[in-house]
């Protein structure tokens, strides 16, 4: 190759990254005016109650990046976020609504558990993993569960999915109180052995391996919706189911393939926070980690690499919302009222339009 | 009898397509007028215009004699006018008394409904014109013709004295259009007028007044009772504008490629949409299928494609039987799709332009390799050179068929399947809502597939366009294929006539 070659192969390179920054920036547009946009209004709700916005904002901020304790416990927020943000969104991509990523995620962290208590003696290298699958294991089935659901007997997976996650809720926690409840008064697993953990990845903090995997997983859910036959497959039946019918894709096959991989994918997601930051499985560990999810894909513009960026903002709501609480004295409700205004800006409309788009609240027989 | 509603100048576009162009149409009191055309025609655009559904571009409305500006049902409903569409909007799981009062209740002490009094308007009215029906009876489990009586009491419960009946008796069995027709008759007795939208020959001479025919928009003409002339009237209604290229077909063949045997399938509304249909195509043949759309053509579609199943009957691919197989075993063995509708079934819209060249073939090489890695260069090559062999008027191969011309969105779907060396194509209304140069290229391109060697059956409400393109023409109605005819042994008069009914085999 001649230098001229290579020098206009580079500018090529530099002109295609460039315009994909543009175009990056110019769709996160609504996004970062919806999260300035609940900011704004989080600070008048502030000042209303009698706090110093910018103290508030400048602590929370400090608090989430502000030294390497405050990075490691936003990302360690962040992760099992990003875990059910992809899993929202991959189920979306194919038109479904799965909001059973709660469920998916308690009972795949509770199979990660139950293998990581019971397999004593094994190898780190041949445990761990067995753990980590199954998690995606438990995930997977209680994806699978309202998949087939609605192929066989046209149940919405509206329904079923958030009625599994309660299912799930309740089924762990009767475990963890009767048959597999350790010693003492707290209801909980014993802790899995140590060949089952995940490493931590910063002292002091709970920051673990398992963020390393949802970077992974956010890369591969990206690979997987743009570079692979299914992820084409899923992509046309979530935009036009009927026209992917006619070229022979099964839209069946398709919608129970995409639940089941979204379910495995908050599986992960649960196994990471059992076997990274618990190591024992406690009774309703996740404060609503499945809810959030379904938020930060729709902030993260149900892009798997966008959705890096809403779970970090999520963790650091959350993590700098803490220390806001503990140096300003601003009720940790705060981090609610804020989350909140960023859902109501950015996917309550979004959430609208896609309901509209699929037919109207049909399930629930308003339109009629 | 004078003009009681009179049309004057009526125009009326969608997106650039004129349904009306520029119509006059009047109904007098007493009489019945029918609106006969095929779908398409504007017909239903018409009189909803004049039910107030829809607001014309240009044209005026005279209620007896003043002018009317007709913007909504309501403003419609008080001069008079009522409209039966032809899917009933009926409350199901009300009465019928209730669904008839409705929005007009009678009320006891304020904000109760008064059934009584609702059961006894309803039963004086029906008595009245001859309409029975037992008021207290909850509406889902009558059947439609009972529905439809039901629909036209609401009409005349509202006080209607101009009566639209769009396409009445396509929901209706024969013995139904006979208590129908029965009803019309009570009505005109009554002094009302009657509008009957239909496509239905013999059922228009038989009730009709008047008979106005449309044909793309237009007014073909108005023939009065005393001058209906069936061959006349279809002539009117399918008149053709395209000329005709007399073919020659010098490859035609021998060999069957498809072969369909008493294909029999149930419709949408359960009921037989297909019965007992046979026919074979040729290499090298176009089979055209004529008829009035709603006939089995989409159920006929369905059934060859896979989608829909097969209650009885074979289709063989060469000899070899494909009954049973899925759509995507259909694709791989060389059946080829135009669909109807290119936006809901035959493109994925957000999709690009190359993503949606390649739908059907995604998990084929070249496309498809190990791990299910999709070769996007080798999309990307398939791409460029479809554009090309197609010329497809795009920006660029990345841009979502959405932003595209209609013509240029059939273009990609005429590429797509065209490229991947079909042995049978279903084209269905391969040319609709294109304009002339995007529609010849279509032609063109599928007499092209036909002299390569391929079996093509076309399907198309657009008689001039089948009789254009066959080699064999087929029609089809009321699910049957009433007769086979060689294009050069053939008529538009006598396919027009069996398209319509008015002629039997």
């Amino acid at each position: 190759m001649t230098e001229d070659n290579i020098k206009q192969k580079t500018r090529q390179i530099l002109e295609k990254a460039r315009l994909k920054l543009i175009t990056s920036l110019t769709d996160s547009i609504p996004q970062t005016i919806a999260v300035i946009g609940a900011f704004l209004i989080g600070a008048i709700v502030l000042a209303a109650t009698g706090y110093s916005p910018l103290e508030a904002y400048g602590t929370m901020l400090a608090g989430a990046f502000g030294d390497i304790y405050g990075i490691g416990q936003t990302l360690t927020q962040a992760t099992p976020i990003l875990f059910t943000a992809l899993a929202f969104l991959l189920a979306f991509k194919c038109g479904l609504f799965n909001l059973g990523a709660e469920g998916q995620l308690i009972i795949g962290g509770f199979f990660a558990a139950v293998v990581g208590v019971s397999l004593n003696g094994l190898p780190v290298f041949i445990h761990l993993p067995l753990a980590l699958l199954a998690g995606i294991l438990g995930g997977a089935i209680w994806g699978f569960i309202p998949a087939i659901l609605k192929a066989k007997l046209g149940a919405h997976e509206v329904i079923t999915t958030l009625m599994s996650s309660y299912v799930a809720l309740y089924v762990t926690s009767y475990f963890v109180n009767y048959p597999l409840k350790a010693p003492g008064w707290v209801s909980q697993t014993i802790p899995i052995a140590a060949s089952a953990e995940l490493p931590r990845l910063l002292p002091v903090t709970q920051l673990s391996a398992a963020f390393i995997l949802s970077i992974a997983a956010a890369i591969a859910t990206a690979y997987l919706l743009e570079k692979t036959t299914i992820g084409y497959e899923i992509r046309a039946i979530g935009l036009n189911p009927a026209a992917a019918e006619n070229a022979g894709i099964s839209t069946k096959r398709g919608m129970i393939l995409a639940l089941v991989i979204s379910g495995a994918i908050a599986g992960v997601g649960g196994a990471g926070e059992i076997l990274g930051v618990h190591r024992r499985f406690i009774d309703g560990f996740s404060p609503g980690y499945g809810w959030d999810g379904i938020a930060v894909a729709l902030i993260g513009g149900l892009n798997p690499l966008g959705s890096i960026i809403a779970a970090i903002l999520f963790g650091a709501i959350r993590s700098g919302g803490i220390s806001m609480n503990i140096s300003t004295g601003v009720p940790l409700d705060i981090i609610n009222v804020l989350q909140a205004l960023v859902v109501l800006f950015v996917a309550a409309p979004k959430i609208f339009e896609y309901v509209k788009k699929k037919g109207g609240f049909k399930w629930l027989k308003l339109s009629t | 009898m004078s003009s009681a509603i009179k049309m004057v100048g009526i125009t009326k576009s969608f997106s650039g397509t004129l349904a009306n162009d520029g119509i006059d149409f009047d109904v007098k009191e007493g009489e019945v007028h029918s609106l006969l055309g095929e779908n398409g025609a504007g017909k239903t655009v018409l009189m909803s215009i004049l039910y107030g559904l829809y607001k014309p571009d240009q044209g005026k409305i005279f209620v007896k004699g003043k002018e009317a500006k007709i913007e909504n049902p309501a403003k419609a409903i008080s001069l008079g006018i009522g409209m039966v569409h032809q899917h009933f909007m009926l409350v199901p799981s009300l009465t019928v008394a209730e669904n008839i009062v409705l929005g007009s209740e009678p009320e006891k002490y304020r904000f109760w409904l008064d059934s009584e009094k609702a059961n006894e308007d309803v039963t004086e009215l029906s008595r009245k014109y001859g309409l029975e029906v037992d008021p207290k009876t909850v509406v889902n489990t009558l059947p439609v013709g009972v529905q439809q009586r039901v629909e036209i009491l609401k009409a005349l419960f509202r006080r209607a004295e101009f009566l639209i009946l769009d396409e009445p008796t396509s929901v209706l069995s024969p013995q139904e259009v006979v208590g129908l027709f029965k009803a019309i008759a009570a009505l005109k007795q009554q002094g009302k007028s009657v509008v009957f939208i239909s496509h239905k020959l013999k059922e228009v001479c038989a009730i009709s007044d008047r008979i106005t025919v449309l044909k793309r928009g237009r007014i073909s003409g108005t023939v009065n009772k005393e001058n209906i002339d069936m061959e006349e009237l279809a002539k009117m209604m399918v008149g053709r504008e395209i000329p005709v290229v007399p073919l020659q077909n010098p490859f035609l063949q021998e060999k069957v490629v498809l072969q369909a045997e008493g294909l029999k399938a149930f419709d949408k509304r359960k009921m037989l949409g297909l019965k007992s249909v046979t026919f074979k195509v040729h290499e090298s043949e176009i089979l055209g299928m004529a008829g009035i759309e709603g006939n089995g053509q989409s159920e006929l579609i369905e059934v060859l494609m896979g989608l829909r199943k097969l209650d009885e009957g074979k289709i063989l691919l060469n000899g070899k039987p494909i009954t049973n197989a899925s759509v995507h075993e259909r694709i791989k063995s060389g059946f080829s799709i135009i669909p109807e509708d290119r936006q809901k079934t035959g493109l994925v819209l957000d999709f690009s332009v190359s993503d949606n060249l390649i739908l059907g073939r995604q998990d084929q090489p070249p496309f498809a390799e190990k791990f299910y890695k999709l070769n996007l260069e080798k999309e990307s090559e398939l791409a460029q050179e479809l554009i090309q062999e197609y010329s497809i008027q795009t920006p660029t191969k990345e841009t979502p068929v959405r932003h595209l011309s209609g013509g240029t969105q059939q273009r990609v779907v005429v590429a797509r399947e065209f490229s991947r060396q079909p042995k049978f194509i279903i084209a269905s209304q391969p040319t609709r809502g294109l304009d002339i140069g995007a529609a010849e290229y279509v032609r063109r391109k599928l007499i092209e597939m036909r002299d390569k060697g391929c079996a093509i059956l076309l399907i198309s409400a657009d008689l001039d366009e089948v009789l254009a393109l066959s080699d064999r023409i087929a029609v089809i109605y009321e699910g049957k294929i009433v007769a086979v005819r060689e294009h050069s042994k053939t008529n538009e008069l006598e396919i027009g006539l069996l398209m319509t009914g008015a002629a039997n085999d």
